[in-house]
């Protein structure tokens, strides 16, 4: 045994490996894309460790491991799960025979999300069981009880920290070696593994008693508390609240502290013994108000006298993230406490400036909607934006986002707006990692229906905005093999795009060119925008501004790069921000910006 | 001991790394530690909050309002931004060299820092610290996430000792750039406070 100082991911990993996983399949989101970064670091026999193409991939691909006796881990973030909704929703009527946690962290906030989607009412929706840690220790002890519970009941299991579970370090005692779990292989049975309707009919009557069963095997759950005395108000909490809950608490014995560790199937018995004697409840929880509604279901099937506080009383929060403080008056209001908020009255600072999120100096995406931008000068157009850092095209000056729903939609959208206006041009913007995960489909469709639409893949070659992942682009996987590369430019070609550009962003003249010429022309065309990501490569040099400089400002109100900043009412350039682009050397115009070095960078055309 | 401690700045500062460096330091001295970072889009250029809570007091990642005993900022409006946290009585590092937003260059509001700096100092019990004449020996401010740390060991708040610090610094950073951390930290150990 050792202590090890990990992320909550980190200990969701480790906890799998402790439990002897097999094999650890996801796609990356924050806040979940470090559980499968520490498992690829721990490597041993019998483990297969993989970044799938995306969430539904990531699930078909443990799902057949797990029907051989595997213990497979499956990792997204909370809007991944829409992805694999498809096989989830499937899989819970088939089952499987190894173990199977599926992590779906969610986002309350949100923080880095589109949504803020409750995985708890997804279990409930799926029928399958949920396991909610509060702390990144519980984290590492509940997920290996989630692969017990898994083989159990031969169902799929998820799992669904929050951000701050996820992104929370704590120390944990781990084990020196990890070895994988053996297992039995597949066993071919049609009548088992191949979904039919009457199957489907068969196994849903299963699944209601199973899931009753479950309910009464997670009411003597060890990770279900109830601290303190039966008191007639009493706290019910779930996830990150119940630690903020806890620490309020800790002076106040008297009232008794619930804590719902497996949200469905709802541990009825359980919270039937901590209601007694309770008159009033209320109840912290994140998202959606799930247990609250639970709590509803039971005291009204059992006429319990016991008044329900929550987010339907108007006592907690709808919407966004709890907080220690939020917690705290919420609870010193429901017991009657006096809380005073202990910090300084600040209501004479000064105005803060504003830190909107921006694409990073040097950043080959903001050359690229510039030319894209220029090219389309007064013309009218739509320009359908993705998932990814991109999605920050969005700002001023640049301003060339108008929409981003979801992964891939950008493609799709593009040619929604061809049907209601076919005298605009339209553009979908998608990153390399995106365009592998869901934008393949929507060029197919393009090409089908016969719309006219310009695609801009913006290939960074990486996944840049969830922390530098690999993809199939990059030649390179989580088992650390160096693997043939799935060359965007050949798979569009064999879909039968018959126009396909590939620049350099920073050569200005040449993309700008591009772009026009493929507006020109009917039909489904591609450019490949190829630079590599600037957090991830050395700066190809420094630009400086010569005496020549008219202070016209162009280069700022145009390009909006954070290395070009105003200093004594002047254009200067942040030396330690600028990576040497060239992008405004090639704006500027009275020639005053001079870039040291080749001034170019990325790929080349071809 | 019972110690809470946040850290904030803009992203890229490095307020990570000094954050860990910490926490790993309470731990070397047998504390339990909880810390939280921001990760994700406001790493790009957006600002940036680590929280660190030593001992067993705390039970979640996140330091209440009016908690934090130190509070250690990157930036100067960064520091005014997270100012709720802080105790009372608590101590404020300040770095005052300000990071104007990107939007600054387009839509100028004229933010210097400067009025931040004075609200701080009339405000709180304050160290101001200019990352850049500090930092100068050192020819790049980036050195400022472990040199904070010297003024931080300086200062007597922290009841974790310089030693211990300055031991996780040598084991934690990578071996090239060890040598020209144990100097920042120096350094900030020997900085005239204004």
């Amino acid at each position: 045994m050792s202590q090890e100082y990990v992320m909550g991911n980190g200990a969701i990993a480790l906890g799998a490996l402790a439990a002897g996983v097999n094999l650890a399949s996801g796609y990356p989101g924050t806040p979940s894309s470090e559980i499968i970064e520490t498992i690829s670091k721990y490597p041993h026999e019998g483990v297969h460790v993989e970044w799938s193409v995306n969430e539904k991939a990531a699930l078909e691909v443990a799902a057949a491991a797990a029907y051989a006796g595997a213990r497979t881990l499956v990792t997204m973030k909370q809007v991944g799960l829409n992805v694999a909704a498809d096989p989830l929703m499937s899989l819970a009527y088939v089952g499987v025979k190894g173990g199977m946690v599926i992590v779906s962290a969610d986002d309350p906030g949100p923080i880095s999300s589109q949504t803020e989607q409750d995985t708890r009412a997804f279990a409930e929706f799926a029928r399958i069981p949920v396991f909610d840690p509060t702390s990144p220790e519980e984290a590492y002890q509940m997920i290996q009880d989630a692969f017990e519970y898994s083989e159990k009941y031969e169902t799929p299991v998820l799992f669904r920290p929050t951000t701050r579970v996820c992104h929370a370090y704590a120390s944990i005692d781990v084990p020196d070696s990890y070895a994988a779990k053996a297992f039995e292989g597949f066993v071919k049975d049609s009548s088992k593994w191949v979904i039919f309707p009457r199957l489907s009919f068969a196994n849903h009557k299963k699944i209601e008693a199973r899931n009753i069963e479950i309910g009464k095997d997670f009411s003597d759950y060890a990770r279900n508390t109830c601290n303190g005395a039966a008191s007639k108000k009493a706290v019910f909490a779930s996830g990150v609240s119940y630690a903020y809950a806890e620490e309020f608490l800790r002076n106040h014995p008297e009232v008794q502290l619930v804590k719902i560790a497996t949200p469905h199937p709802f541990p009825e018995e359980f919270v039937l013994r901590a209601l007694a004697g309770a008159s009033e409840i209320i109840c912290l929880e994140e998202l959606s108000p799930y247990i609250e509604n639970q709590l509803y279901r039971l005291i009204g099937m059992h006429h319990l006298p016991v008044k329900v506080y929550g987010k339907r009383s108007g006592h907690v929060p709808v919407a966004g993230e709890n907080t220690a403080d939020g917690i705290a008056a919420i609870l010193a209001d429901f017991l009657d406490l006096t809380y005073e908020n202990p910090c300084m009255d600040l209501s004479d600072a000064p105005a803060l400036p504003v830190r909107p999120p921006v694409l990073c100096a040097g950043c080959p995406h903001r050359a690229s909607f510039y030319a894209v931008k220029k090219a389309m000068k007064g013309q009218k157009a739509y320009f359908c934006g993705d998932i990814g850092c991109y999605t920050l095209g969005n700002a001023m000056p640049l301003d060339m986002v108008d929409t981003c729903l979801c992964m891939g939609a950008g493609i799709t959208m593009a040619q929604g707006f061809h049907w209601v206006d076919p005298g605009a041009q339209t553009f979908a913007f998608v990153g390399d990692s995106t365009f592998f995960a869901s934008g393949m489909t929507g060029v197919v469709n393009a090409l089908y229906n016969d719309a006219d639409m310009t695609l801009c893949v913006l290939d960074n070659s990486t996944t840049a905005m969830t922390g530098h992942q690999p993809h199939p682009g990059t030649g390179k996987n989580m088992m650390g093999d160096i693997v043939e590369k799935v060359d965007i430019v050949k798979v569009l070609s064999g879909m039968g795009v018959k126009k396909i550009l590939v620049v350099n962003p920073f050569d200005l003249d040449q993309a700008v060119s591009a772009v026009k010429e493929c507006a020109a022309q009917k039909g489904v065309k591609a450019i490949i925008f190829k630079s590599p990501c600037v957090a991830i490569t050395k700066p190809a040099g420094k630009a400086c501004i010569s005496g020549h400089c008219i202070n016209c400002q162009k280069c700022i109100r145009e390009i909006g790069c954070p290395a070009l900043v105003i200093e004594d009412g002047k254009v200067a350039i942040d030396a330690s921000l600028c990576t040497g682009c060239g992008l405004c050397s090639q704006i500027c115009p009275a020639g005053a910006i001079e870039t040291t070095d080749s001034g170019k960078k990325g790929g080349s055309a071809s | 001991m019972n110690q809470d401690i946040l850290l904030c700045g803009v992203g890229g500062q490095g307020t990570v790394l000094a954050s860990k460096l910490i926490a790993a330091a309470a731990m070397a001295e047998g504390n339990t530690v909880h810390s939280a970072e921001t990760i994700g889009m406001a790493q790009r250029g957006g600002s940036v909050i680590s929280h660190i809570r030593i001992g067993d007091a705390a039970s979640s990642p996140l330091i209440p309002y009016g908690h934090a005993d130190i509070l250690i900022a990157f930036e100067p409006a960064e520091a005014v931004r997270n100012l709720a946290y802080l105790k009372q009585d608590g101590l404020v590092i300040v770095n005052s060299v300000p990071v104007r937003p990107t939007t600054e260059s387009l839509h100028p509001t004229g933010y210097d820092g400067a009025q931040m700096i004075a609200y701080l100092q009339q405000k709180c019990n304050c160290i101001t610290v200019d990352a850049n004449e500090l930092c100068a020996p050192l020819g790049s401010s980036k050195f400022f996430n472990v040199a904070v740390l010297g003024v931080l060991a300086k200062s007597g708040r922290l009841e974790i000792s310089a030693n211990t610090l300055l031991g996780e610094i040598r084991k934690r950073v990578p071996e090239k750039f060890i040598e020209s951390n144990v100097k920042a930290f120096e350094m900030g150990g020997s900085y005239t406070c204004s």
